[in-house]
């Protein structure tokens, strides 16, 4: 009966139920859209480090990110890497922006990613066109398809130069997108030290392999200990670094979570105002129900159920409204990305948020005199 | 007399407000509720009337004196316990009936049962049984905006009953109605007093309503000032001899 009176409490006024919702489903979209903005924003950031594979990244000291490490690093700090116990390989790599001068004139910037096949270190992946022996031959790069026109290229045999160099279009990746709206352009090694004009042998990125079994805390310690001067960082640890150069030194970060706070907080509000509204609207029938005994929690929870019932709608039609928006961004520079644990999280936050909302008209029912059913 | 009393009050006391503006609202009472009886409590407008049935019925507490209800004390409950003495020995029934507008006819009746944790299809079948025995077994689905004020209170009375309580107690329940709705309420009430062997108070100043009662209690300005019984060995008191026997003993 607490869901049956709570639902029909609920549906009794249209009108209000209808704000209500729109407060929820105003909430819900705004929170999955900037959520979902960090979360594709994150992913962006840190794609470069979670497809690379390797243990521990050797960075020159206070690299930023993935795309800020500076050409900085020698073959001296490869063969001291080399050497260190545990250590099976040290794959160099390049990462470095450079300008990109369009076909018809004028220019962008570019992160050019250099690294070998044969390393098995990074590499393209996406390939929707040509594979990693196109992009070893003089000249060939591989872009992605999202940034042709940004390019100013149509595709596969397209030419351009990098900085001085001229480059040929030989592969083309698909959803490989750079956070920083600067498209990545892979190609070898070498290749890219010559593209962005790098002295000698130097690199921006030690990505070191591990000997199976062998203890990544150990080796890293060693690592750092022979390595003066660059720094030797798990994964996770260049991730974090990455999302908090690019997320929040540069506000973008915030600006996304203070949105979905804003977005919560509105939501809150409205479903506070409706709820204590409505109960107010049935003070009568709930000074009933206590003078015909109900307990306290009793009307807690027909209250409670009134909000969780508004939840589950509004997070329906929120839902729906957010997987669209989240359709129509999919072939944007910036597309919306929306995970189970993400559609989860909402469901929870949404629950929670009426919850809260309940809170007002609980406090009021608390208050309430069952002797006004003598009143009326 | 028909037992021994399910609702008892000793010497209550009742002030309203406060300072300058403190009212007595009761100033003494005491009265005994018996099983299968059918009690009238009567009196002018602001004699208290409304105020004892309130703690009686342990929705008002008292400023002194005893009410105990099943032979237990209500002095000194939380407001919890308190709820929790109505749900397990009073029925409540209201001048405006307190129906829920948005639940059938059904779904009044099964609320208050399942208020009691009593719930799913024995729930049902009883609430219905009790809909069947007031006369409204073809209405159960029919909300109460689309019953008429008699239908109302007949489905505020299977309410009340649906708990089996052994304590019903009613606010004016015939105030809202025409005479013949006004009659088939109280008709069901002494019913319910008499073969159910409940103890019903029902406070009044409806004086279509005597013809029903086996005892009427008389209060004005917060104390009883007079009591007439029905003589036993009669089906029902008739309202002219309670009249002159009141007239007789004052």
């Amino acid at each position: 009966m607490i869901l049956t009176l709570a639902f029909r409490n609920l549906f009794h006024d249209r009108i209000r139920l209808a704000v209500t919702l729109i407060g929820i489903l105003f909430s819900i979209v705004l929170v999955a859209v900037q959520l979902g903005l960090y979360l594709g924003s994150s992913r962006m950031i840190t794609a470069m480090i979670d497809k690379a594979n390797g243990d521990l990244w050797v960075t020159a000291y206070g690299a930023k990110s993935f795309e800020d490490g500076g050409v900085l690093l020698t073959p001296r700090e490869r063969h001291a890497a080399l050497a260190t116990p545990g250590v099976k390989a040290v794959i160099p790599m390049i990462v470095a922006f450079a300008e990109w001068r369009k076909p018809s004139g004028g220019s962008t910037r570019v992160v050019v990613v250099g690294t070998d096949a044969e390393d098995d270190g990074l590499q393209p992946w996406s390939l929707v066109q040509g594979n990693w022996d196109d992009i070893k031959s003089p000249d060939a790069i591989a872009v992605d398809n999202t940034y042709l026109r940004e390019l100013d290229i149509s595709g596969v045999g397209s030419t351009a130069q990098i900085a001085t160099g001229r480059v040929r279009v030989r592969a083309l990746t698909s959803g490989i997108r750079s956070f920083t709206q600067s498209p990545y352009v892979f190609t070898p090694l070498n290749r890219a030290r010559q593209l962005i004009g790098v002295d000698g042998d130097k690199t921006t990125f030690f990505l070191v392999q591990l000997e199976p079994g062998a203890d990544v805390e150990a080796v890293r310690a060693d690592l750092k200990q022979r390595l003066d001067g660059a720094d030797v960082l798990t994964k996770p640890e260049f991730r974090d670094r990455s999302l908090t150069q690019w997320l929040f030194r540069t506000g973008a970060g915030v600006a996304l979570i203070g949105g979905a706070l804003l977005g919560i907080l509105v939501g809150t509000v409205i479903v506070a105002q409706t709820l204590y509204s409505s109960t107010k609207d049935h003070l009568n029938e709930f000074a009933t129900l206590r003078a015909l005994g109900s307990s306290s929690g009793y009307i807690h929870k027909v209250i409670l159920a009134q909000a969780g019932l508004s939840a589950v709608i509004g997070y329906i039609l929120g839902m729906m409204i957010s997987l669209t928006v989240l359709f129509m961004s999919r072939s944007s520079p910036l597309p919306l990305v929306m995970t189970p644990g993400l559609a989860g999280a909402l469901f929870g936050l949404t629950l929670s948020m009426c919850a809260i909302s309940a809170v007002s008209a609980i406090v009021k029912v608390t208050k309430i005199d069952p002797a006004t059913v003598f009143n009326r | 007399m028909t037992g021994t009393p399910v609702l008892e009050a000793d010497n209550i006391v009742k002030e309203l407000g406060r300072g300058a503006g403190k009212v007595m609202a009761l100033k003494g009472v005491s009265l005994a509720l018996n099983p299968g009886e059918l009690t009238l409590l009567m009196g002018p407008s602001g004699s208290g009337k409304t105020t004892l049935l309130s703690i009686l019925g342990c929705i008002l507490t008292q400023t002194s004196g005893d009410i105990r209800v099943a032979g237990q004390s209500t002095s000194g409950l939380s407001a919890e316990a308190l709820a929790g003495l109505r749900r397990a020995h009073i029925g409540y029934i209201f001048q405006s009936y307190n129906l829920f507008p948005t639940l059938n006819a059904l779904e009044n009746v099964r609320i208050a049962l399942d208020v009691l944790g009593q719930k799913g299809y024995a729930a049902s079948q009883r609430a219905e049984e009790v809909l069947h025995e007031v006369g409204l077994g073809h209405r159960l689905k029919n909300y109460p905006g689309n019953l008429s004020g008699g239908e109302q209170q007949r489905v505020a009375v299977a309410r009340a009953i649906a708990s089996s309580p052994s304590i019903v107690l009613a606010d004016e329940p015939t105030a809202a109605l025409d005479s013949e709705n006004g009659h088939a309420v109280m008709e069901l009430l002494a019913r319910i007093a008499r073969e159910q062997k409940r103890s019903v108070l029902a406070v009044t100043h409806d004086p279509r309503t005597l013809g029903y009662a086996d005892r009427v209690v008389r209060i004005e300005d917060g104390l009883i000032v007079g009591e007439e019984r029905r003589p036993d060995g009669l089906d029902a008191p008739r309202v002219t001899d309670l009249t002159k026997r009141r007239k007789a003993h004052g």
